[in-house]
């Protein structure tokens, strides 16, 4: 018995006439996340990817993979046999055994997409359907709330027996939305931000911003490991560790105390925005939520967004904490971020700071800084590390 | 860029001597102990050797040692072990409210199974007072868990008091002694010291980590916590790690003369006391009369992890008396009674027989630019 996957894919098939740039790049990506799995054959055929492993490469490590990919909107795990009615119940018997003998009622669906096939679809489903009646003592049938549903798709070149399709991770293909930097620090909202945006196609580079000696090396290391468990989901990206003492210190020595963090975060997008342009990004990425803290009220964030000309997409603008938090479960990053390392937004906190500043006075304020010039030397002195997903 | 390693206490590194007999044992002495063959018989051999070593630096007999993976396995079989071992016989445990975790969160979970833990809180100079034991030592204690010397502040205890108040109580309880921080840097004694059980570690005496030691008086009977094939005596069953237990076994004989080296050590420490009380803003948490291998301080405002982050880019590596930000500041510190800006800039200098008076130079010159340099925040 030969077990296959079966990728139903997402949005992408509302696309018009790029559908098959779309899904050109979803079979590449999925043929990059599963291929140092071993051998797998991975084609389209009726809006549908078949992956079959070549040899013996394992199935589950693929389908944990393919979860994880976006564009993909479910997918099954099913049981190839030839087109031939007998071949196809003994299939289902033997395939689905296990939950088949664990649930009272069930019945079969069929799509018979092969014409050709002698019988049309409801035949196949009564005469598989009476096969596993014959075959499982424990069964009934109830075609309007069936425990299980077993499925019978009759295609081209194979049959396919399986159960419920499984959710993917939805969106769109990772590479087909541009590229854009999102600035990480080691929270659990940033994270979640280059996630959500990744899974709307965009491609991922980070920047990350680093106050040796106020934060560690560690700090470092987590931002790069919650990297690596988004890239789980986005692939490879490389992240930019810029330095950032300098300018931190040059802020705090120079600018009014209730402005630090709305001038440090002005600091922060114009930093990113030279990296990512030279990286071909085409906008920033920020885990800021409204409201969430002094430097993401309204007025702060105007502020803020005064010092990028890119875009800024914020997707976590008008979500709860909660709701982040339950999508960093998801994600798998929520562990990893609440590791005690001190990053750089909470050092050099004002201990009032002024929550609806206004551009004007902060304008002013920087007039007493080099802006241009400590935004050049951070950006020169930038650290370059390639992230590669976890597994 | 020289490095300066004053973290000691954290670990320290591998002498020359425990490295070679591991890799000698690794890789020509890798028999099994326990085979009948020539070649079992000489990793018996090596075994025997160590456990020598370390018997001799204890003044105990080679049956009273058993190998561990380090510290805080010896302090669980010991705790457990005498716990289980006395269950009959009485219910009370008296502690300190400073000793490691490895003992704290074992007396924490003989608590949850009915034992009444009676934790001392020290002064603040980071001493349990002898009267102290004296009035928690009941006649129905039955195990008595003090450390020798505090990994912190390196201040030394009163076990002598803790071993007087048992015979007055007439108590059936065992005294366990976590010599971890001691153990080749004060003579330790522990028939003595009318210590049942002492705990000692490799890794903090230039071994490899992965392996300790439990002292158990022969006569004192504890229950082992793990079972297997017998090995040590049933207390610690598994074919034993011989080249890690040889390597302590090296590391042991390295060992200068304690008296000897404890005097070049008060040179250092006292050298570091005077030039640093010159500098405003630092104060010393490690009382005067602390085992000079370790000097607890605080530096004038610098959060502790923020000045550890100056020194260790500066190749000078040191430990925070407080680990990490905010509710993880040091129990010890605490219990001490230090205010709050006190213990988020405490740094702990530990020292071993490898540091010098001229890295304690550059050490002080380092910390003087980083006060100079580094933005002191509240705490």
């Amino acid at each position: 018995m030969k077990e296959v996957i079966l990728v139903k894919l997402g949005e992408v098939v509302l696309k018009g006439l790029n559908r098959h740039a779309f899904e050109e790049i979803l079979r590449k990506n999925i043929r990059r996340r599963i291929g140092r799995l071993g051998g797998f054959d991975v084609r389209e055929a009726q809006s549908t990817i078949y992956i079959s492993p070549q040899g013996g490469a394992d199935l589950d490590d693929a389908a944990e993979r393919i979860s994880k990919i976006f564009g993909i909107a479910a997918y099954s795990r099913a049981c190839e046999v030839e087109k031939d009615l007998s071949a196809i119940c003994a299939g289902a018997e033997d395939y689905l055994r296990k939950p088949l003998s664990t649930v009272s009622t069930f019945k079969v669906e069929c799509k018979r997409s092969d014409k050709k096939f002698p019988l049309k679809s409801p035949e196949i489903c009564a005469q598989v359907g009476q096969y596993l009646l014959d075959h499982f003592p424990n069964l009934r049938v109830d075609v309007n709330h069936p425990d299980y549903t077993v499925r019978v798709e009759v295609r081209d070149f194979a049959a396919y027996v399986h159960g419920d399709a499984l959710r993917g991770a939805g969106g769109i293909p990772v590479g087909t939305g541009g590229k854009a930097a999102v600035l990480i620090s080691g929270g659990i909202d940033s994270p979640v931000a280059a996630w959500m945006m990744a899974r709307r196609g965009v491609e991922l580079t980070a920047v990350h911003f680093a106050s040796p000696p106020y934060t560690s090396e560690r700090a470092e290391q987590k931002a790069a490991d919650l990297l690596r468990k988004v890239g789980e989901y986005a692939g490879r990206m490389t992240m930019f560790t810029v330095p950032f003492t300098r300018i931190q210190e040059e802020i705090r020595a120079k600018c009014p105390e209730e402005y630090f963090t709305v001038i440090m975060r002005r600091f922060m997008m114009r930093a990113a925005e030279k990296i990512a342009r030279g990286e071909g990004c085409g906008a920033l990425i920020t885990g800021e939520s409204l409201g969430q803290v002094a430097s993401q009220t309204l007025q702060a964030i105007v502020c803020t967004d005064k010092a990028a000309s890119m875009p800024v997409f914020r997707p976590l603008i008008g979500m709860d904490k909660v709701d982040i938090i339950a999508l960093a479960r998801r994600i798998g990053t929520y562990d990893l971020s609440i590791l005690p390392y001190e990053d750089c937004c909470t050092v050099f906190t004002p201990k009032h700071p002024r929550t609806r500043p206004l551009p004007k006075f902060i304008e002013k304020a920087e007039e007493a800084l080099d802006t241009d010039g400590l935004v050049e030397d951070c950006v020169s002195r930038v650290k370059v590390t390639k992230i590669e997903p976890n597994r | 860029m020289a490095e300066i390693y004053f973290d000691n206490s954290s670990t320290t590194r591998v002498c020359r001597e425990a490295a070679e007999k591991v890799m000698e044992v690794m890789t020509e002495e890798y028999g099994n102990p326990s085979s009948l063959h020539t070649k079992g018989f000489r990793a018996e051999q090596e075994m025997s050797a160590a456990r020598e070593s370390v018997a001799q630096a204890l003044g105990a007999e080679p049956g009273e040692i058993t190998f561990t993976s380090g510290g805080t396995e010896s302090n669980n079989i010991a705790l457990f072990g005498a716990a289980r071992a006395r269950r009959k016989r009485g219910r009370r445990i008296v502690t300190t409210a400073i000793e490691h975790p490895s003992v704290l969160n074992t007396v924490a979970r003989l608590e949850q199974e009915g034992f009444e833990v009676i934790r001392l809180q020290p002064d603040c100079a980071g001493k349990i007072a002898p009267e102290q034991f004296r009035e928690a030592v009941t006649p129905d204690t039955i195990l008595v868990s003090v450390m020798r010397v505090n990994n912190e502040v390196g201040s030394i205890q009163p076990v002598e008091a803790a071993a007087d108040a048992i015979e007055a109580a007439k108590a059936p309880a065992l005294l366990h002694v976590d010599a971890v921080q001691a153990f080749g840097k004060l003579r330790l004694r522990p028939r003595r010291m009318r210590a049942d059980l002492m705990s000692v570690s490799g890794h903090k005496i230039h071994a490899p980590k992965g392996v300790g030691a439990l002292y158990i008086r022969s006569g004192v009977h504890i229950e082992p916590l793990t079972y297997g094939g017998g090995q040590e005596r049933d207390m610690r069953p598994g074919t034993e790690s011989v080249p890690l237990i040889a390597g302590l076994g090296a590391a042991v004989r390295a060992l200068p003369e304690p008296e000897a080296e404890l005097a070049r050590m008060r040179e250092l420490n006292g050298f570091l006391r005077r030039e640093l009380s010159k500098i405003p803003g630092v104060c010393f948490n490690s009382p005067d009369d602390a085992l000079p291998y370790i000097l607890n301080l605080s530096a004038g405002g610098v959060r502790a992890e923020t000045m550890l982050h100056f020194l260790s880019e500066k190749g000078i590596y040191v430990s925070s008396g407080s680990a990490c930000s905010k509710g993880r500041e040091s129990y010890v510190l605490r219990a001490m009674g230090l205010p709050k800006d006190r213990i988020g800039s405490a740094l702990r200098l530990s020292f071993s027989r490898f540091n010098t008076k001229e890295e304690a130079e550059t050490f002080v010159r380092a910390l003087k630019n980083g006060l100079a340099s580094l933005v002191k925040r509240p705490f």
